[in-house]
């Protein structure tokens, strides 16, 4: 008898429940210039925003779907809801936030966790952020942890100096579609020196059917500061499709350190089309995790663009892919300055007929001299139903630029299955066990509650399949 | 069975015995009572690894005729995990490297499975200290077991490795496949100085100890010696016969 494995079983009960809240606004299904027109009233926003919108709308319009990547074929971008508000103010305190929602998140555990190991915590339901908090001893420090369209009425500056600068809406058809619809989504700025040694959080969730979620954060790590910010996404199991298309943009000033923590567990009936980029400047230091365990199609390359002097970006990535899933994921880094160097490490897991991808960019400027980079790409492939590809593009114009590739794919072994076992674990508890020291050396680099989740996620459960 | 037969913890009988569609095994009888020493011995392909494999019970081997018991019990069908579950030990020959899996998590996984009785549970704190005490057997501090299993390891501190977890799992009958192959003569004294120690503690556990070398004889002292070749036992006897093997080779037992 040889028992399937299969993780994330618990999804449905753990996470895929939907809750009957009441919308005090549900937009029809479809886009127009009107949705768009909505939107940015009900939001007040300056002129120029409205402005944005439209353009970006015009490019969305404008630009086919890409065929380069995963099969978006699919998506119906009519059969969608762009803006859902559920009804109640956004709380300040937990108390304040509206009881059917509460709920969703006292059954995600985000209060604990915010009370445990959170220099503050957010979450988005639908189109809007409806809880937000920044521990006092960080707003005394000057550090601004809002939702983006507080952030955009209450910083216009900061917002129109860096709002688009990172991703312009002309980058490619889901970032325009993005900025065509933005609602919610992190404004955070860190002020010069400050370094917030505890992570700040957000909680990402749809609750609707064919909903779209499309929240635009952005982040500026002012002159030698530094941040860890965590975000997590969940959703319900429906038939039909729902669509999360975020922008996230960051500014890595001088001598200043950002990591950007993704735990991705949407249920595998949301496309997640997510552009993710960084500027760091000089001796700045950005990273990504990204950790992609849900979701029907995910399409993400966060990238880092290394603009200054001894500048350094990492893309530290683990995709999983089971029935019906494809993990297009990867890493962009752009070498613009000497000294530069940069690490892209994933780890890339496919089973009962999954698929995952590495897409990778490498680009070196003539500028990037005496540059570095190192990338490794591992996968680790179940049985031949599934499948994994490696896509590495290397552009490299510098001289003096070095760079390390390593791939490897391999198939869960027989023979570690058989050391394992003979030792008294079950097959499930082997195939666990391998599959978690494969993925060690990015876990490692979690906080320790989500390194716990991770590997709980991926735990293997104890249903057996005779075959 | 006859009464010694059933006496004994492992009894094999008739064991013939495939693998990749060639025949390895061709009709093997063997007996070991509990608390024996036995070694086996016999010449290159003769199929020594492969009946500590079937013992064990590797997918990659094929009982075609023949009946394993333990403990007077019928263990053909049983899966690695059961039979780890009864108290089988197989330290391997080449030990596969688990990379990212921390050694010392990995064997109290192991002793909390192979121990299906919840009273013999450890808490991580009381496994550590009984993990150290265990170590301190094969002159391993605890920082080894910090390391991840195998990965890295040199051919040495595998083979150690594998008789650290043969002292924490506290087998009824370890099958040490070729553990003393590939050992310089410290590492040696070292490794069956610790499986001496094991089993002075553990006085009822049976050992299956295969080897190509006499030198091992110099810390084992064996209650029986098989010569496998061809695939059958075609002598058994106490320590004069180790006097004819070296004197004679294997091949004087063939006819």
């Amino acid at each position: 008898m040889k028992r399937k494995p299969k993780f994330n079983r618990d999804y449905k009960k753990k996470y895929g429940f939907s809750d009957s809240v009441e919308y005090t606004q549900k937009f029809p299904k479809g886009l127009n210039e009107e949705v768009i027109r909505r939107i940015s009233a009900i939001k007040n926003e300056p002129e120029w925003m409205l402005e944005r919108r439209l353009k970006s709308y015009e490019e969305f319009k404008n630009r086919p779907t890409p065929m380069w990547g995963a099969n978006l074929a699919q998506i119906d971008f009519d059969n969608i809801h762009y803006f859902a508000k559920a009804s109640g103010k956004k709380g300040r305190k937990w108390e304040d936030v509206p009881e059917k929602i509460k709920t969703t998140f006292d059954r995600l555990k985000i209060p604990q966790s915010e009370r445990k190991f959170l220099a503050g915590t957010a979450t988005q339901y639908e189109s809007e952020v409806v809880y937000s908090r920044l521990k006092e001893e960080w707003q005394k420090l000057g550090v601004i942890f809002e939702d983006t369209d507080s952030g955009l009425r209450k910083y216009p500056e900061l917002f129109k100096k860096y709002f688009g600068k990172v991703i312009p809406y002309k980058d490619n058809k889901l970032a325009a579609l993005n900025t065509s619809v933005w609602s919610g989504g992190s404004f955070i700025y860190v002020p010069k020196g400050v370094k917030v040694k505890v992570p700040l959080q957000t909680y990402f969730r749809i609750n609707l059917e064919n909903m779209g979620q499309f929240e635009r954060t952005l982040i500026i790590a002012d002159e030698g500061s530094q941040l860890h910010y965590l975000e997590g996404c969940t959703a319900p199991m429906y038939s039909t499709d729902s669509l999360h298309a975020a922008v996230v943009e960051i500014i890595v000033h001088k001598n200043a350190k950002v990591r950007y923590t993704t735990i991705q567990n949407w249920s595998n009936n949301v496309y997640n089309l997510v552009t993710k980029r960084a500027i760091a400047y000089e001796n700045a230091r950005m990273e990504w995790v990204d950790c992609n365990l849900g979701s029907k199609i995910t399409m993400k390359y966060p990238a880092v663009w290394l603009l200054g002097r001894k500048a350094h970006g990492e893309v530290l990535s683990i995709a999983y892919a089971d029935k019906g899933q494809t993990q297009d994921a990867g890493a962009k880094i752009i070498h613009r300055a000497p000294d530069t160097s940069s690490i892209i490490k994933s780890k890339s897991i496919c089973m009962n007929g999954g698929r995952t991808s590495y897409r990778g960019l490498l680009k070196a400027t003539h500028n990037a001299k005496n540059s570095k980079s190192k990338v490794i790409c591992d996968a680790l492939i179940f049985d031949n139903k599934s499948r994994t590809d490696t896509y590495p593009t290397n552009e490299i114009d510098a001289q003096s630029f070095s760079l390390e590739h390593e791939a490897s794919v391999s198939k869960i072994s027989q023979e570690q299955l058989f050391y394992l076992t003979s030792r008294g674990l079950s097959e499930e508890q082997a195939t666990s066990l391998i599959v978690s020291g494969f993925i060690e050396p990015i876990a490692k680099e979690l906080p320790m509650e989500y390194a716990v989740e991770l590997n709980a996620l991926l735990d293997m459960s104890m249903e057996g399949s005779v075959g | 069975m006859n009464a010694q037969q059933k006496n004994n913890l492992l009894e094999i009988k008739n064991l013939t015995v495939s693998s990749a569609g060639k025949t390895i095994l061709k009709g093997l009888d063997m007996g070991i009572p509990a608390g024996q020493i036995h070694v086996l011995m016999g010449p290159n392909g003769s199929g020594k690894s492969t009946l500590s494999k079937t013992i064990m019970g590797a997918d990659d081997v094929e009982i075609i005729k023949g009946r394993i018991y333990f403990k007077s019990k019928r263990i053909n069908e049983l899966s690695p995990e059961e039979r780890a579950h009864l108290g089988i030990f197989l330290a391997n020959q080449y030990p596969v490297e688990v990379p990212g899996v921390n050694l010392s998590n990995f064997l109290r996984i192991a002793y909390n499975s192979r121990f299906t009785d919840k009273k013999k549970h450890m808490s991580p704190l009381k496994f550590r200290s009984f993990l150290e005490e265990k170590s301190k057997l094969i002159d391993l501090s605890i920082e080894f077991s910090k390391r991840n299993l195998n990965e890295g390891f040199s051919g040495g501190e595998k083979k150690k490795c594998e008789i650290l977890q043969m002292a924490v799992l506290e087998p009824k009958l370890a099958i040490l496949d070729e553990t003393d192959s590939g050992l310089d003569v410290d590492a040696l004294k070292t490794v069956f100085m610790a499986v001496n120690k094991i089993k002075s503690q553990n006085k009822a556990m049976s050992l299956l100890i295969i080897t190509h070398y006499e030198r091992i004889f110099n810390y084992i002292k064996p209650d029986k010696i098989h010569i496998l070749q061809d695939g059958k036992i075609i002598k058994t006897g106490n320590r004069e016969l180790l006097k004819s093997i070296q004197k004679f080779g294997f091949k004087k037992f063939s006819k």
